[in-house]
């Protein structure tokens, strides 16, 4: 996976036009970095990044009934020796407030999220657009890295990196994806 | 005893037991390599004071995921015999595992619910097995077809016997007591994760 390979220590990415989708640039990355199992609550913006997981033999990935249940078997897994990830929609998020606190942190457990941004850049649900606001201070307080993806270009850097600290600082992180990067749902009226 | 003949064994006939006459019974059984995921509260307590072993995580706060959890180790490492041990107020407020479940088929797992009908370690507050919901029913319907009741301790122990040599996933529940947890866990969650993962072979 040459386009997924760690740049070197101490160099930005070389500046390279980027002809992959934002979605095969995370299943490569993932893959780069053993990330096997990918537990989700499925969302339209992630729809193409798990069909992509789905065909390649390389991931286990299955739906799971809320995203408490998912991030326990990525916690489980971590600590069978298994990498995985957690993909969900940022409504999904806000129910995950508790046993983030109570199991990866407290555990030291570092479970890998990927976030679709839905509230903001023209959402259309006043629901989903109230509960985007709780996101980055529940991340915040609870003290768990978190980066907002809006840039093809800086998208194979930051997931790599986020990927290698959290192993190596045993600590959960969250990757948002912005509507900036993948158009977001779009309102059709 | 043996099963009823004519009479399916399930909440309303199943003995009354102990959790931690059970946790022991159970613990006795276990391969030396098999993983335990104890749940919250006095399931917990119990797997604690049943004698410690490496490869048992004793899950604090986070109510419910003791099968999640389970499952996760169970597809890392699927040599491995996993049992998660559950209460019933934790599996009903995670009851969406066991579709879950079902839908991977993990042949490693085993689910453990100790049903006391209550919510014990907040004062003993009925949960909705006190009126009728069935966990074994719920569980074969979400698709986890090997799911029973134990009838009696003796019955516990075939069924323990089963689900940690045969082909899973399995569920047994067992109706018990409303005696409390016969001790607490060490809340200290850095050495539990480090102790754990020594005893699955994935940290030395």
């Amino acid at each position: 996976m040459a386009n997924a390979a760690p740049t070197p220590s101490g160099t930005r990415p070389e500046a390279r036009p980027e002809t992959r989708s934002w979605h095969d640039i995370v299943r490569e990355t993932l893959k780069a970095n053993d990330v096997r199992l990918v537990t989700y609550v499925p969302d339209n913006v992630l729809k193409g990044l798990i069909a992509s997981v789905h065909a390649d033999p390389f991931f286990t990935a299955f739906a799971c009934t809320r995203e408490e249940e998912a991030l326990g078997i990525v916690a489980g897994a971590w600590m069978g020796g298994m990498r995985g990830i957690l993909l969900m929609q940022t409504s999904g998020f806000a129910t995950l407030a508790n046993v983030l606190a109570s199991l990866p942190v407290a555990f030291q457990i570092p479970t890998l999220m990927m976030i679709s941004e839905r509230g903001t850049l023209g959402e259309f649900n006043i629901g989903q657009a109230l509960v985007c606001r709780t996101m980055r201070p529940v991340l915040t307080s609870l003290a768990v890295e978190h980066h907002t993806l809006t840039r093809l270009d800086e998208l194979e850097f930051t997931v790599d990196r986020s990927i290698k600290q959290a192993m190596a600082t045993r600590a959960p992180v969250a990757l948002i994806l912005s509507p900036l990067l993948t158009g977001g749902k779009v309102f059709k009226a | 005893m043996q099963a009823s003949e004519t009479k399916p064994i399930g909440p309303g006939n199943a003995q009354v037991m102990n959790r931690f006459e059970l946790t022991k019974r159970l613990v006795a059984k276990l391969p030396e390599d098999a993983a335990v995921i104890g749940g919250i509260g006095n399931t917990n307590f119990d797997l604690w004071m049943a004698g410690r072993r490496p490869q048992n995580f004793y899950m604090l706060g986070s109510m419910g995921l003791a099968c999640p959890i389970a499952l996760g180790v169970a597809l890392a490492q699927p040599q491995r015999r996993v049992v998660a041990l559950e209460g019933d107020g934790s599996l009903l407020m995670q009851l969406g595992v066991l579709a879950t479940i079902a839908m991977l088929k993990p042949k490693n797992l085993a689910l453990i619910v100790m049903d006391n009908a209550a919510y014990q370690i907040t004062g003993g507050q009925p949960t909705a097995t006190a009126v009728g919901a069935d966990l074994v029913t719920i569980a074969r319907g979400a698709g986890i077809t090997q799911s029973a009741w134990a009838a009696d301790e003796e019955m516990f122990d075939e069924l323990a016997t089963q689900a940690l040599t045969k082909d899973g996933p399995w569920l047994i529940a067992a109706r018990i007591d409303d005696k409390p947890g016969a001790g607490t866990t060490d809340r200290d969650p850095v050495v539990i994760t480090d102790r754990f993962m020594r005893g699955l072979g994935t940290k030395k």
